[in-house]
């Protein structure tokens, strides 16, 4: 394994961290705000310079020059073509939802809780160890749980979701472990706990609640927050995908499928704004898994390529509805709010934003879901054409959202209500990625294509038969190969 | 520079003017510098002058040196084992006169609409998404590949909606809209599952591999790669594809509704262009449909069927544009039935002289009656109104009245779609709702939350 030139790793979870301390200590909300900006801000550009240093690398993984943490001689933390460019996705977040955070709801957004948060979701995506996975996983629920305790508000379908998640994950991966030490392959009844741990932390169907509950009663930037980077995937990715054989992988990939159909399909009849997003957030992640549960090349290339993707476009259609929030309260959908001749270009926001998590032409998420519905046609000849359906409705919620929120009778605000400047720069931010991504798509996906070489490659030194999987076509003008160093 | 090289960048002149219209409007409104109308008006007279020139060019280079096939290939968007996207645009036979009917048309309707829409709110909104139009019409006329062909397709879809929805101050074209809208998701998602079968049988989305076996044979010339069952598979998903673009029987119930949008929209969307786009990728893939038998038979049944639909139904219509989009209907049903009985030049010289004669009834009807006036003045008497004795005589009067009913609630195709598919598929999801409901319910010791207590569903109510 190679060294990155600085200690970039660790310095994505001490920033924030250090970050979190000192923000705890401030009285005064904007100022601490200003803290978490500037905390955050210089955590995403380490973290784009742990994804540029491991570029120059040219290696498949890379952990810091200097290791403070270490477990049984390991290094935790470690940087790989799966996870570099997820780094700088889950920092830049972070970053832009605390940049779109306004004063009316910086008494409600805990900043010293979203430091500690960012550290906990970098040190998961860093960490390559399962038991250091579970443990990052498990500790991530910390921060929204610490508000809705703080907030009084409904905390039991949340906490008891999550505490089963963590309690079937530790059972099933000890089991996993402890069959890995006397036998080549796991039985399937050992990985069933862990798998279904992995799958509550989804919110895969049934046990999808959790996820509305969350979005319902803890405040929007929290609640999008945790669930925009998708650890659940990240779970599936490092604790799954390198001990399952595909025909569980599959079995489990119809159950997405399920759960994305009917996620879009609940996203057409909420009447309330939030729970319409988590629906549509939900949607999509199952979709990601999708394409990780078919366990071929171009799956994985399209679930990890809509990771991005659909990481961005919600995010930042989920700052849109957060800063309609931030003016009208509360947002239902069961009447027209009328307020596009009030903020013109959020509407315009509002409609990229949604229609790129659903992969319109031109946005990043087109050619992902052309290559994830590819692959899962592949995969499921017959189901995978319920991909094609989910998006279908995916696109329907989204204008149906877009006309119920801006169109219809103006209201005449007392106040202005356009958008403010730190808010147009983190929208029109992701917006800008999102088309920059729609127009020139081949550097993404060819690294993501790398990215699931290297799974497939991993998964196969496990599964010999499944081998084939990771074999890449060597006449394929397209391939080049990977140095291994 | 010898030909190639002339006729690449005239190529790539044609698809980048619309492009970077739709990048100055779209960006300015995104930034929040809306254009004055005259700046508009410019950018746009612009970019519709220089794709014209552009296409008038290639046809002029394809005539002299007597190549009836150009491609313009921007190489691979994306490549990675298994997997290609090119974008590549063709210039042949068919899509040189699709490609000049959308700039001259649009050319007109932009420079109507400059007028039309003076002052109004939504200036500047009408004219990204007319820019939005544009880039769609040229990218689906001059595609090479399905996937491209799609890219357009979808961008043409949402303008049309945004559009339909233009006066959105009221419900009823926001409710139209989304109606369009829906219809459109199930043409886009049939033509993604051809594209993705195509990828899967041939190994290729790229018309001249799949259509032609690569043999280089341009429109209407080939023979596609698939056999019988793929064809026929292939082939119907096409089909749903352009039956819900140009509002084919079953989907007819929207084109009506999309009347609601302004004059200029309707005039180059539903009587020139947009209905005309699942003629056209029929016709794109006619040598595809040649190759079964069953698949000609429902193309001419679709095209037959929607036309004597159409033709009944516009009788009955009390307002000129809702009777316009009928006749239109009736005539694109006749175009597509033309293709399935294989007339390819004649459907394409149809479709060219039709969209053009809509485009001028469309524009000219909002000033109907001032024309009726203006005529009656001139001949000194009323307008003489034809007297329908041929029905009157064939239908029993007890019977008129039911014929009539059934004429002005357009079949009741729209109905029956919204009792049988909408409304079944928005109570299932509602009745998960409420259970999803008693279950958070119960978990959390019997809270209720505030949303529980309201009733109606969202898309319900818009639909």
């Amino acid at each position: 394994m190679s060294d990155l030139h600085l200690p970039w790793l660790e310095l994505l979870i001490v920033v924030p961290l250090l970050g979190a301390l000192w923000v705890s200590r401030l009285r005064d909300a904007n100022i601490a705000r200003k803290w978490c900006l500037i905390f955050t801000g210089i955590t995403f550009a380490v973290a784009v310079g742990a994804w540029e240093d491991f570029g120059l690398l040219h290696a498949t993984a890379a952990d810091d020059p200097i290791h403070l943490i270490r477990i049984g001689g390991r290094e935790l933390f470690t940087i790989d073509q799966f996870s570099a460019p997820l780094l700088p996705l889950v920092a830049l977040l972070y970053f832009l939802t605390t940049m779109a955070t306004l004063r009316t709801k910086i008494r409600r957004f805990s900043f010293s809780w979203t430091l500690v948060s960012e550290a906990i979701a970098l040190a998961t995506f860093s960490c390559r160890e399962p038991w250091g996975v579970v443990v990052l996983m498990s500790l991530s629920v910390l921060p929204p749980i610490a508000e809705l305790v703080a907030r009084g508000k409904p905390l039991r379908v949340f906490a008891f979701h999550m505490a089963l998640s963590i309690l079937l994950m530790v059972l099933g991966l000890a089991w996993v472990e402890s069959e890995q030490k006397s036998q080549a392959a796991n039985s399937f009844w050992a990985m069933v706990p862990l798998l279904a741990g992995v799958l509550i932390r989804c919110g895969i169907a049934p046990f999808h609640c959790w996820i509305t509950e969350l979005f319902e009663h803890s405040s929007f930037g929290t609640a999008l927050l945790f669930m925009a980077p998708i650890v659940g995937a990240y779970g599936v990715v490092r604790l799954v995908l390198p001990v399952a054989p595909d025909t569980m992988l599959r079995s489990i990939g119809i159950i997405s499928l399920v759960t994305a159909v009917y996620a879009s399909g609940m996203a057409l009849v909420q009447q309330d704004a939030r729970r319409f997003f988590s629906y549509l957030f939900l949607s999509h992640s199952s979709l990601v898994l999708v394409g990780l549960e078919a366990v071929t090349p171009i799956s994985l290339t399209g679930a990890l390529c809509m990771w991005l993707s659909a990481g961005l476009a919600l995010c930042g259609f989920g700052l849109v509805l957060r800063a309609l929030e931030s003016r009208r309260g509360r947002l239902y959908l069961t009447e027209f709010q009328g307020l596009y001749e009030h903020m013109p270009n959020l509407a315009m926001l509002f409609v990229l934003t949604g229609l790129a998590s659903v992969g319109f032409p031109g946005t990043f998420g087109f050619v992902g879901t052309e290559v994830l519905l590819d692959g899962a046609v592949e995969a499921y000849p017959v189901m995978g054409v319920m991909v094609v359906l989910a998006t279908a409705l995916n696109g329907i919620a989204v204008i149906q959202a877009y006309f119920k929120l801006f169109t219809g009778i103006w209201i005449a605000p007392s106040v202005s209500l356009k958008i403010g400047g730190r808010e147009r720069f983190a929208v029109l931010t992701l917006a800008l990625l999102i088309l920059i991504g729609g127009l020139f798509p081949h550097p993404g996906i060819v690294s993501r294509h790398h990215a699931a070489e290297d799974l497939l490659r991993d998964r196969a030194e496990r599964h010999p038969r499944d081998a084939a999987f990771a074999e890449p076509a060597e006449n394929d003008p397209a391939h080049y190969p990977i140095s291994t160093d | 520079m010898n030909y190639q090289d002339v006729s690449y960048w005239v190529g790539l002149s044609v698809v980048c003017a619309p492009v970077l219209l739709l990048f100055v409007l779209g960006g300015a409104t995104l930034l929040g510098h809306s254009l004055s109308e005259r700046a508009n008006g410019r950018c746009v007279q612009t970019a519709i002058v220089v794709g014209l020139l552009g296409s008038l060019t290639m046809l002029a280079l394809m005539l002299f040196s007597g190549d009836r096939r150009v491609p313009v290939e921007l190489g691979s968007w994306v490549a990675i084992p298994h997997y290609h996207f090119k974008v590549k645009f063709i210039f042949d036979r068919l899509n040189i006169p699709f490609v000049i009917l959308s700039f001259v048309l649009c050319g007109t309707i932009g420079a109507f609409a400059h007028k039309y829409m003076h002052r109004e709110q939504g200036f500047n909104r009408f004219f990204v998404f007319y820019a939005l139009f544009v880039v769609g019409m040229v990218v689906t006329s001059l595609a090479g590949t399905i996937e491209t062909l799609f890219a357009g397709w979808e961008m043409v879809g949402l303008s049309s909606t945004l559009l339909v929805a233009f006066y959105h101050e009221r419900k009823g074209p926001v409710r139209n809209g989304l109606r369009v809208w829906t219809v459109y998701r199930v043409s886009d998602a049939a033509l993604l599952l051809a594209a993705v079968a195509l990828h899967h049988m041939t190994g290729e989305g790229d018309f001249d591999a799949f259509l032609s076996g690569g043999t280089g044979a341009s429109w209407p010339v080939g023979t596609a790669l698939l056999n019988h069952d793929q064809a026929l598979l292939v082939g119907l998903l096409l089909l749903v594809a352009a039956a819900g673009k140009s509002a084919l029987v079953p989907f007819s119930g929207w084109l009506p509704r999309a009347m609601e949008g302004p004059t200029p929209s309707s005039a180059v969307f539903y009587g020139a262009l947009s209905v005309h786009l699942g003629a056209f990728l029929l016709l794109r893939v006619g040598s595809l449909l040649q190759q079964s038998i069953w698949l000609q038979i429902a193309v001419v049944l679709v095209g037959v069927v929607t036309a004597v639909f159409a033709a009944f139904a516009e009788r009955v219509q009390t307002d000129i544009k809702s009777a316009l989009s009928f006749a239109c209907l009736c005539q694109v049903g006749i175009i597509v039935a033309e293709i399935g009985l294989g007339f390819r030049y004649i459907a394409l010289i149809h479709l060219l002289g039709h969209g053009c004669l809509r485009t001028l009834q469309f524009v000219r009807a909002p000033t109907l009656l001032l024309d009726y006036h203006n005529i009656e003045n001139a001949i000194g008497d009323r307008m003489p109104h034809a007297e329908s004795g041929f029905w009157n005589r064939l239908i029993p009067l007890n019977m008129r009245s039911w014929f009539y009913r059934l004429a002005l609630e357009r079949g009741y195709l729209d109905a029956g779609l919204t009792d049988y598919i909408v409304q079944p598929v928005v109570r299932v999801f509602q009745k998960c709702d409420a259970m999803e409901r008693a279950w958070i319910r119960w978990l959390s010791g019997g809270r209720v939350n505030e949303m529980d207590r309201t009733e109606k569903a969202s898309l319900e109510e818009l639909l």
